[in-house]
């Protein structure tokens, strides 16, 4: 058989978000560019407070003031999404990309039921339907993300976490989108439901043939689950490569130390975090933004700043010697 | 006052029919200072036994003890008393936090409600040291609203609060579920030394049993409102003898090339409702005998260190309640172990 070709879905160039500062902009989303394939798992780690969200929400344009997405494209199937008015970008959140937002199972709305939330989503987003449509709706959605229908009838405390999460998942892909983009959606999950839950995902990306961004800081589940990994720092996504290469050969120096700072199962008293702080995003060190935290940096990476190279096959760093 | 810092006594929870927590008893002797990790089923009770400890939620039967004295009735200067020495870090810090009052709030509250520092100047100092122990850069934090940081650094400005407090006990409720595995060693260290170097006991509530085998000297694993297991990290992280343990720990994903984790096929799994009176994991449960349908198996204590709620191991003493801390080991125990 011939070679599939890759389709891209999501196209991300140049993207940039500013929050502004009395002392200065924060420079959250760094020129930022990456290309989604249809049906792909991207992962997305880094250092907290590296711009990952900050990232997921400018792609959807939900980004609040006084954040401002200062420059980039983001293109969705051909569709280039800044040329979209307010309605029609209204229209794309759900139906091209839906986002379960970090955090999202403790903010369904706790007097409401499963069914009234989901019920919102397909009115908020104009989908007109007669209550027996929109009750089959329902259990058919419900029963994709694994919850028995008799769930649509319950409030949010009556579920457990893992359920929650499922019932968030559902909300996100009640228009069926070609990209989902889930912010950590298991870290409040123990182990054995997480697996359950990113089962529920898979099974919802092969039901739906979507592309799944996964944010988060858990790498065994980066590991298990994501075809490649960008990882984030101070804004700029550093490294981008095939998951495989990443855990066993990480380029740049930030995901080699993230690498080795994992704990380990096997011998106690061995985890150690990346010395030093994250930089001052309103007042980044010059040339790498990395390099005060750097085992390898050298005069070079004080005075200019890596650009963005391709290493391999979907693989790229910024790093001047990766 | 006397007797140990915290004791709770047959302390059960229950939400209308459904129970939270069921029959615990545990004490956290300020004299022993520990980590111990509670791990478990999201939904076992894990928080609600944090809220407990802390005074926060009264239980439905049983009794919590600060220094002897019932919590329930305790006077205004022992209540103060109490919220000195105990310092809790929450799970989801978007609740504690006033989104009207600037971070710097929820850090000079305490300071000042304490005397914990003699002049403006010392309180700065001190907030700001607290602030770089988990890894944050006062000159970024001060000043902002909530909303205006990640989640991650609003997590972590709760723990630096903990630290500036210098309790006896800190119960953490997933301190660290939001930053990246180089920060958690970092804040988890920070806590680790509070342990060893000014006797802070410390109760780490996670899903991460990666940092928990790291950081801690016990772990506590709580299956459906019960402990399942208990006892000296090592030793029940290695070989766990209780089958819910078993599956938890053989469940972690593994940064690894191999990909044996998700089951892509597999099925659905959906928690089935737990037996009214048998072992709460009977119907997970491999190995499973005619006698675990019949009554909950109580903690047997199989080795010095380590407790398991299980019928195989009814061969083992049982362990009487409110023994449990003699199952647990000591940061120093622990350090020479
Ligand atoms: N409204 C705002 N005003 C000013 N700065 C902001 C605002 N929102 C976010 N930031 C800053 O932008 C940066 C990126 O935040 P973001 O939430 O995207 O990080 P993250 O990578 O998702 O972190 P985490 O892993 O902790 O969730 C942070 O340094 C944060 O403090
Ligand atoms: N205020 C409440 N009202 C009703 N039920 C509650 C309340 N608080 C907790 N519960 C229920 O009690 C049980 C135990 O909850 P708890 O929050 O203690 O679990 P947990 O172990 O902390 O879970 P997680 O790992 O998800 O944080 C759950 O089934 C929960 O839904
Ligand atoms: S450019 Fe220099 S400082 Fe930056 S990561 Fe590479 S070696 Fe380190
Ligand atoms: S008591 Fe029985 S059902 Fe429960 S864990 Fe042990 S063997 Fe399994
Ligand atoms: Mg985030
Ligand atoms: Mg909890």
């Amino acid at each position: 058989m011939s070679a599939i070709l890759a389709v891209p879905i999501l196209q991300v160039r140049g993207l940039r978000v500013e929050f502004a500062h009395p002392l200065g902009a924060v420079h959250a989303v760094d020129d930022v560019s990456f290309t989604l394939e249809a049906n792909e798992r991207l992962g997305l780690a880094g250092e907290s407070g590296s711009g990952k969200s900050t990232m997921a929400l400018a792609i959807l344009r939900m980004i609040k003031p006084p954040g401002r997405i200062v420059g980039g494209r983001v293109t969705l199937d051909g569709v280039e999404l800044s040329a979209l008015d307010h309605e029609g970008m209204r229209r794309l959140r759900l139906a091209g990309i839906a986002m379960v937002p970090q955090g999202s199972m403790n903010s369904l709305n706790p007097v409401m039921r499963i069914k009234a939330q989901l019920a919102d989503a397909f009115r908020d987003h104009g989908v007109q339907l007669s209550s027996a449509d929109l009750d089959a709706r329902i259990a058919e959605l419900l029963s994709t993300v694994g919850l028995r229908a008799e769930v649509a009838n319950l409030y949010p405390h009556e579920l457990s976490g893992g359920m929650k999460q499922r019932a968030c998942i559902a909300i996100a892909i009640c228009l069926r989108p070609k990209v989902i983009i889930a912010d950590e959606p298991t870290s409040a999950l123990d182990v054995v439901v997480q697996r359950q839950v990113m089962e529920t995902l898979a099974r919802v990306q092969r039901a739906l043939g979507c592309a799944i961004i996964l944010v988060g800081h858990d790498m065994g589940l980066m590991a298990q689950f994501v075809d490649r990994l960008g990882v984030m720092y101070a804004g700029r996504l550093v490294e981008v490569a095939p998951i495989g290469e990443i855990i066993t050969r990480p380029r740049h120096p930030y995901t080699q130390a993230l690498i080795s700072s994992l704990p380990s199962l096997e011998a106690r008293g061995t985890m150690q975090g990346i010395p030093g702080l994250a930089p001052l995003l309103r007042d980044l060190p010059p040339g790498c933004a990395f390099h005060p935290r750097c085992a390898r940096a050298e005069a070079r990476c004080r005075a200019e700043k890596p650009a963005v190279r391709d290493l391999g096959p979907g693989q790229q760093a910024a790093c001047h010697f990766a | 006052m006397t007797g140990p810092l915290l004791e709770a006594r047959h302390v059960t929870k229950r939400y209308g029919a459904m129970t939270a927590l069921s029959d615990l008893s545990m004490t956290i002797d300020a004299e022993r200072p520990a980590i111990t990790a509670v791990v478990g089923e999201s939904g076992s009770g894990k928080t609600t036994l944090a809220r407990i400890i802390l005074g926060l939620t009264p239980p439905s039967a049983g009794t919590v003890f600060y220094r002897g004295q019932d919590m329930a009735r305790l006077s205004g200067t022992q209540k103060r008393a109490f919220r000195r020495d105990v310092q809790a870090v929450f799970q989801d810090p978007y609740e504690v936090y006033n989104p009207f009052y600037r971070v710097d709030h929820v850090l000079t509250t305490p300071v000042k409600k304490f005397g914990l520092a003699s002049s403006r100047a010392e309180a700065r100092t001190m907030i700001e040291g607290a602030l770089r122990a988990v890894g944050l850069r006062p000159e970024e934090i001060l000043g902002r609203f909530p909303h205006q940081l990640s989640g991650g650094q609003r997590q972590r400005i709760m723990v630096a609060r903990a630290v500036l407090m210098k309790p006896k006990l800190i119960v953490a409720d997933e301190p660290v579920s939001m930053v990246d595995a180089s920060l958690r060693a970092t804040i988890l260290g920070s806590l680790r030394k509070l342990t060893d170097e000014m006797g802070i006991s410390i109760i780490y509530i996670t899903h991460d049993l990666a940092t928990a085998y790291q950081v801690s000297d016990n772990i506590l694993v709580m299956y459906r409102a019960c402990i399942a297991e208990a006892g000296e990290v090592e030793r029940v992280v290695k070989h766990p003898q209780h089958p819910y343990t078993q599956l938890l720990i053989s469940s972690i994903p593994k940064v690894s090339i191999a990909r044996d984790w998700l089951d892509d096929e597999g099925e659905q799994k959906l928690a089935a409702i737990p037996s009214p009176d048998g072992c709460r994991f009977l119907e997970r449960c491999p190995v499973a005998m005619a006698r675990c349908a019949a009554s909950l198996p109580p903690l047997y204590r199989t080795e010095a260190h380590r407790a398991a709620a299980c019928y195989q191991y009814a061969d083992s003493p049982e362990l009487p309640a409110g023994t449990l801390n003699e199952v647990l080991v000591t940061g120093q125990e622990h350090v020479g172990a």
